[in-house]
């Protein structure tokens, strides 16, 4: 990833919309193994887009490239208008560097699987972290969002105890009301409910509801949560070997599937379940 | 058989309990040297200037593998071949600090290896400055599964102050023998240092697991 010309890349519209996240013929590999090829995914401000399909298939790989945890090998990723990884500079991308990245970083907040909040801190200080030390939030201020989110996701009574005194269900709530403190345009979802125990999922997966009924975020969800990911997704994308085999509606893709593939995954994900 | 004579125990003990504060002072002022640079050459591992890691890497290696006792009397009696004058116990203090400095970075290193990596993550999403993620998210954690190898290298430098003698630092060792050179008997003060180091290791083996206990909730460890 050295130089690349911009206008190999470019930033697609449609109509007036600049899409919120863009990858554009990005490639991830690792040594030999290719693990996305070439991949196009728009999507769109305020939609709600869930990626679906088997391990391996470079799904988890996609959340983590646009936390800027992954480096990408080749392609442009935009976020909001901007090149994630890249600056422009003379009509060339080059390389970003730390400050820019700790821009694009900035819109951007993501949960993960075990859910890694910080262990010594309580649930409030977690949630107050990011606004008091990156935002510059004054204590009071950031205290009142993080009481209001914890709040919202009910952890309100719990706001004092450490994460090693609550369940998991309760600790992801946790960590979504951290993420959310940072006021992201784009949330990150890496299988927040496979790490559950199954009767504590619902607690999770109605917090990420009330979120697409309520307020107007761009979301990207990695589930095995079928059921879940039918209900609250604008739109589905089956990966399979590093592409998007698929994409669609929940509808057509869940009730109406195209592809072989997408038609045997689904069926092993029914008879498992 | 034994020729053990109490007035002669209670005439030197006064001054081999001056002698212990000195011990002490030093085992406490090499401790502090080595904790502290202990976790910069920790740090310094890690950083991404490949140069400075391999350095401190093979210092910490040179110092490791060479014994403690040639590494005082180097800085002791080599350095003023190269200018550098040193009291016994400035020179003494480098040394033994260097010395367990090496040993802590080992401890700190896996220390930093055992926080998950979930964490650097977390601390990157929330766009936490290195920093921050190094002082507030990882070294927190960090300490407590160091606390127990710290705790061994602590007792393990006080029973190292002993070594000082051979330059002339005035510690317990030191005192014992210059007892013994000017009154031709040996047991007593020998047998008085053995005891009194056992006196302050075995109780500070046992506050170290205290203290360990004390910060693992202290930071709602469990």
């Amino acid at each position: 990833m050295n130089t690349t010309d911009v206008s190999a890349f470019p930033l697609r519209l449609e109509g007036d919309a600049i899409p919120m996240v863009s990858f554009k013929k990005v490639t991830k590999s690792y040594g030999n193994l290719v693990v996305l090829d070439s991949l196009d995914l728009d999507v769109a401000e305020g939609e709600m887009v869930t990626v679906i399909g088997p391990s391996g298939s470079g799904k988890t790989t996609v959340l983590r490239m646009l936390m800027t945890l992954e480096t990408i090998n080749g392609g442009v990723i935009y976020v909001d208008g901007e090149p994630l990884t890249h600056m422009e500079r003379d009509g060339k991308l080059v390389r970003a560097d730390s400050r820019h990245l700790r821009k694009m970083r900035s819109k951007i907040g993501m949960c993960f699987q075990h859910f890694n909040l910080f262990p010594h801190m309580t649930a409030l200080e977690n949630c107050m972290e990011g606004p008091v030390h990156v935002l510059g939030m004054s204590k009071k201020e950031a205290r009142e969002r993080s009481e209001e989110l914890l709040a919202m996701v009910g952890m309100a009574e719990k706001r004092d105890q450490h994460p090693s005194r609550l369940s998991g269900g309760q600790q992801q709530r946790v960590a979504i009301a951290r993420a959310l403190a940072m006021r992201p345009k784009v949330m990150l979802f890496d299988e927040v409910t496979s790490a559950l125990d199954p009767e504590v999922i619902g607690e999770v997966t109605n917090v990420i509801r009330q979120l697409v009924a309520e307020h107007n975020l761009t979301m990207l969800m990695v589930t095995h949560q079928m059921g879940f990911a039918k209900d609250i997704s604008d739109r589905i994308c089956f990966f399979y070997s590093g592409r998007i085999e698929e994409q669609g509606t929940p509808d057509e893709l869940f009730g109406n599937p195209q592809k072989e593939r997408t038609q045997q995954f689904l069926s092993a994900v029914k008879e498992a379940s | 058989m034994f020729d053990w004579r109490w007035d002669f125990t209670f005439e030197i003990l006064p001054r081999l309990i001056v002698a212990t504060g000195n011990t002490l002072l030093a085992a406490g002022l090499g401790y502090a040297i080595a904790v502290v640079l202990g976790l910069v050459f920790a740090l310094a591992q890690r950083t991404p200037f490949r140069p400075l890691t391999i350095a401190v890497r093979e210092a910490v290696e040179f110092i490791r593998s060479t014994p403690l006792v040639l590494q005082i009397f180097f800085v002791f009696y080599v350095g003023p071949q190269f200018g550098i004058r040193l009291s016994p116990w400035t020179a003494g203090m480098i040394a033994i600090g260097l010395h367990y400095a090496a040993y802590l970075s080992e401890v700190y290193r896996g220390g930093l290896e055992s926080v998950p990596k979930g964490q650097w993550e977390a601390a990157k999403s929330l766009n936490l400055s290195t920093a921050r993620t190094y002082f507030r998210v990882i070294l927190p954690q960090a300490l407590p599964p160091s606390l127990a190898g710290m705790g061994n290298y602590l007792v393990g430098i006080f029973k190292d102050t002993p070594m000082l003698s051979v330059i002339g630092v005035a510690e317990l060792m030191h005192t014992a023998n210059a007892i013994g050179s000017e009154t031709y008997r040996f047991l007593e003060p020998f047998t008085l240092v053995g005891i009194i180091f056992l006196c302050i290791s075995l109780p500070t083996a046992a506050l170290i697991r205290l203290f360990e206990g004390w910060v693992r909730r202290k930071l709602g460890l469990g």
